[in-house]
């Protein structure tokens, strides 16, 4: 654990367009926690050993080099992981205290209360409205306040202006962008407390991202963030901790294995790296 | 062969050198000689397929335009001018209908539990192995399959030489392929609608129903009406299950349930078996018989494109 409870900022900022600067007084209440958690896909190990604590009403953005685990680790959040028949965690992962990977537990709840936004923005082949009120139908919403609930959600994804005369339009015909805004649509919908986004600017155009960028800012009022992202500005950008993974190849075997070098408020990371491995990526040196 | 790229010369780029370079006059001779064969083969193809059809239909429009009736009300008789299709028709409408209700529902079934539910273990991969290698076994075999174990086993049940023994029979023949054409349109669904669905909370049996049969209803669709105007065509089986060849005495109304336990005949074996007729007035019933059977594996096609349309203009979320 490199994070270190009421840190103070030591020396200024050297990126410029941090916009969460100002440290807060107390901590935000605990939701994941992973302690010594690895991941397998059959005998690979695919990450190893990451501790990690994300935060209630932050955005925990998880960076690094392609195929350092980031985006494994996120599927832990919300066991998107157990689709993959070999995929095995070992270690402990905690949501607000209770272990995720407890035989208790059942994944299709967790998904809705975790929810996730892909890499690549992929609505379901029906119609805008159809695609944000999935997940409340699946849930057994009734069918009155299923068109507020439909309506909150594509306005707090920033949708609603661009899509609300053409609702039961194909959502294939919006754009690549406009797309992804309704995938965090479909999330919110559900109203979970968390959202994993796995990427969500890397089809996109920088308009587009930008715009997804504010959205995140705005959305960590009243959900927890956790982004993964190999662009490095944009985890400055928008994240209020960032958490660098790299991958150590193991020579025998030729495979990597993603280990977290360094976990940290977005500011020391990006000012005040710890470890020479952060400062060499986040510099550009490597990755 | 002169190389597209272009020698480090010192000279001047003036339009008329970049015109020379960009017309170029290389003449794509393997090329068009391979377009050339593609195409023979296509029209080879599509000719053989016409020469065949006018023969059939030249020789058989006539009987089917004089007595549309008789012929299609008509049995099995020994005298041409009688003879009619009607045993035939009601026996190929029940096979295909068997096939419909038993070989997709568990062909389908089975592929859905193999794509989207069985583990990748030895025996999941034994099993696909299996159902590809069964799809090349040869139709009399299950053909002697179905005799031994529906006509002769199970014969109290099904009546022995039946259309339900027959029916059966070719729904079991259908199963192979419906499974692998079923299973490589279920592989085809991106895997990205499975998350997006597991990724707001839906059930594996919500992913499978209301997202991944849909997307793969089209090519599900095709698969399987394939399959059914392969059915609807097998005389070879049927043969051994015991459909009539030469009379049938009942003639029951399609409808009639009751003899679906009865001696049966299907168009396939009117066919053949008029093929091998002495009399004369055979050759035009066959060709008659056959324009009807192509009629019947028509409109099914066509009402699985309709079906299969109507799936994809879903699929683009309309």
């Amino acid at each position: 654990m490199t994070d270190s409870i009421n840190e103070t900022l030591s020396g200024p900022a050297v990126v410029p367009d941090v916009t969460n600067t100002a440290p807060e007084p107390e901590e935000h209440a605990v939701v994941f926690e992973a302690r010594d958690l690895n991941v397998y896909y059959g005998d690979f190990r695919a990450v190893r050993d990451v501790n990690l604590t994300v935060r209630q009403h932050e955005v925990t953005a998880l960076i690094g080099p392609s195929g350092c685990g980031k985006t494994t680790v996120l599927r832990c959040f919300n066991r998107m992981n157990d689709l993959i028949e070999t995929a095995r965690v070992e270690g402990s992962l905690t949501y607000h205290g209770i272990d995720l990977y407890d035989r208790a537990v059942n994944p299709v709840e967790v998904r809705r209360h975790i929810g996730m936004v892909f890499q690549k923005p992929n609505p379901f082949p029906k119609s805008i409205y159809d695609n944000v009120a999935y997940g409340p139908r699946i849930a057994g919403a009734k069918k009155d306040g299923l068109d507020e609930t439909v309506e909150r959600a594509l306005r707090s994804a920033a949708l609603w202006d661009e899509v609300k005369d053409r609702l039961k339009a194909s959502a294939l015909g919006l754009s690549g962008g406009q797309q992804q805004r309704l995938c965090i649509a479909r999330a919110i919908a559900i109203e979970p407390e968390v959202i994993l986004m796995d990427e969500p600017c890397s089809a996109l155009d920088p308009i587009a991202t930008g715009r997804i960028e504010d959205l995140m800012t705005e959305l960590k009022s009243r959900y927890t963030i956790v982004i993964v992202t190999h662009n490095m500005q944009q985890a400055a950008r928008v994240s209020d901790r960032t958490a660098f993974f790299t991958a150590e190849v193991n020579e025998i075997s030729d495979t990597r294995t993603g280990i977290l070098i360094e976990f940290d408020r977005t500011e020391r990371i990006f000012s005040t790296p710890s470890d020479e491995r952060t400062e060499a990526y986040i510099t550009g040196r490597f990755g | 062969m002169a190389l597209s790229t272009p020698a480090r010369t010192a000279t001047t780029i003036t339009p008329e050198v970049v015109r020379a370079r960009l017309q170029g006059r290389r003449v794509d001779v393997g090329g068009r000689i391979f377009r050339g064969a593609l195409l023979c083969a296509l029209l080879f193809s599509l000719g053989i397929l016409a020469i065949l059809i006018f023969n059939i239909a030249s020789d058989g429009i006539g009987v089917l335009t004089s007595r549309t009736s008789t012929f299609v009300n008509g049995t099995l008789r020994s005298l041409p001018s009688q003879a009619g299709v009607a045993q035939g028709l009601r026996g190929t409408f029940w096979i295909g209908v068997f096939v419909v209700l038993f070989g997709f529902p568990l062909g389908i079934a089975a592929a859905i539990y193999l794509e989207e539910y069985a583990p990748s273990s030895r025996f999941t991969r034994f099993v696909d192995i299996n159902i590809r290698n069964l799809a090349g076994v040869p139709s009399i075999v299950y053909g002697i399959l179905g005799f031994a174990i529906l006509v002769d086993t199970l014969g109290g049940v099904t009546g022995g030489r039946s259309v339900v023994s027959g029916g059966l029979t070719l729904a079991v023949l259908v199963l192979p392929i419906v499974i692998i054409t079923s299973a490589e349109a279920i592989r085809a669904v991106p895997s990205g609608l499975r998350e997006a669905a597991y990724g707001v909370g839906a059930t594996r049996w919500e992913v499978v129903r209301h997202h991944v049969l849909p997307y793969a209803a089209p090519g599900i669709l095709t698969g399987t009406v394939l399959s059914l105007a392969r059915a609807l065509g097998e005389a070879a089986p049927l043969i051994l299950i015991g459909a009539v060849t030469d009379r049938l005495g009942s003639n029951p109304s399609v409808i009639d349930v009751g003899s679906l336990t009865d001696r049966f005949t299907a168009m396939p074996n009117v066919i053949t078996t008029w093929a091998g007729q002495a009399q004369s007035g055979f050759r035009a019933n066959t060709a008659a018989a056959i324009i009807v059977l192509m009629l019947i594996v028509l409109v099914a096609n066509t009402a699985a494109i309709l079906l299969r349309n109507h799936y994809e203009s879903k699929r683009l979320g309309h």
